[in-house]
């Protein structure tokens, strides 16, 4: 009798523990990792939306940037990495959704050009500083000839100039 | 005499001592080798500039054009290739869940397709443009759109037409050509109709 008192007490006590604890590993399981704004963001400012040219993603207005977000913010939550995420994109909508251009085909003109053309540029105004700077050197060489004026050709000739 | 010179000869051209290699005169101009490859870069430059800019102010494809080969793989993962539908009067809709424009049209769309269906040589393809699948999906839900439909990957096919936004429409002729092109939504079904009518046999 008593040990069926005991037992009758002890099952409300294990159905209590026992809802807690499964209640917690369920609540454990379910709960969804939500990214926060700013690290939907720091994906989001590497991309462009074709709609809206030239406006990075996470300053965007646009429904279609909002949806785009939301979608950065779902798969961020299925723990995928920020090059993942940028690769669905391009597979999604083109290369030209990224802020910097994959190197590969026509595109490393935007990566050669620059550095190129600065060079270039550098070679260019050495050599015209070069030719801004001969002239003058010339003419102050000849100014302080030494020989000029010791010249005898000259001196007869300036003595001649001089008689007449 | 040709217009590129080689100036071997110092008495043919007298010009200052190279420091590099020959000289070439172009149009009465003596250039160096270098200047010659860097003014070939610059022009070269300039063209892919020019070439770029004249893309994109071309505008979308217009009515007399040979339509541009697309594929698309529907929702539903069907695949269509435009060259494969050649015979038959393709109607091309881009459009996007976020358009509001789009909204317009869409039950007209629906209308137009179900009245042309079954006879058989009548096709619509819808074009989602830029858009999540998830949001697209729930458009179609929401206007009943049966016709196929799908998302343009790469925005290959919304380049190839050179659309400027949607909703825009393209009418392809049995024989492969554009006929039609509606930039902006149909106002009716009566317009649709239209554009699609002169292009079926009796």
């Amino acid at each position: 009798m008593h040990e069926s008192r005991l037992f009758w007490f002890a099952i409300p006590i294990a159905l209590i523990f026992g809802f807690f604890f499964v209640g917690g590993t369920y609540a454990q399981e379910s709960t969804p990792y939500i990214p926060t704004d700013d690290e939907v963001n720091a994906v989001a400012k590497g991309l462009y939306c074709p709609v809206c040219e030239n406006i990075p993603l996470d300053v965007c207005p646009t429904q279609a940037c909002t949806q785009w977000r939301a979608l950065i913010r779902e798969k961020l939550g299925l723990g995928w990495s920020e090059e993942q995420i940028k690769d669905y994109f391009v597979a999604q909508y083109g290369d030209r959704v990224l802020a910097a251009p994959p190197a590969r085909g026509l595109n490393w003109l935007v990566y050669l050009i620059p550095p190129v053309a600065i060079v270039i540029g550098i070679y260019i105004l050495f050599r015209a500083m070069r030719t801004w700077r001969q002239p003058i050197s010339a003419r102050a060489a000849i100014e302080h000839l030494p020989e000029a004026d010791s010249d005898e050709y000259v001196a007869r000739l300036e003595e001649e100039l001089r008689q007449r | 005499m040709s217009e590129f010179q080689s100036t071997s000869s110092p008495s043919e051209t007298p010009t200052p001592p190279a420091s590099t290699g020959g000289r070439i005169v172009i149009f009465g101009t003596n250039l160096s080798v270098g200047a010659l490859i860097a003014w070939i870069a610059v022009l070269a430059l300039l063209a892919l500039v020019a070439f770029g800019l004249l893309r994109r102010q071309q505008g979308p494809v217009a009515a007399g054009q040979a339509a541009p080969d697309f594929a698309l793989t529907t929702f539903e993962g069907e695949q269509f290739q435009l060259s494969d539908l050649k015979g038959k009067v393709v109607l091309i809709n881009f459009w996007a869940s976020w358009c509001k424009p789009c909204e317009e049209e869409a039950a007209d769309l629906e209308a137009a397709w179900r009245d042309y269906q079954p006879r058989g040589d009548v096709v619509f393809l819808g074009v989602d443009y830029v858009d999540t699948e998830p949001e697209a999906k729930a458009y179609l839900k929401k206007f009943d759109i049966t016709y196929p439909n799908g998302p343009d990957l790469r925005t290959r096919a919304s380049q190839a037409f050179r659309i400027r936004g949607v909703p825009e429409t393209y009418i392809v002729a049995p024989d492969g050509k554009l006929t039609g092109v509606q930039i902006g939504p149909f106002t009716s079904l009566a317009q649709i109709k239209a554009t699609i009518d002169p292009l079926l046999k009796p």
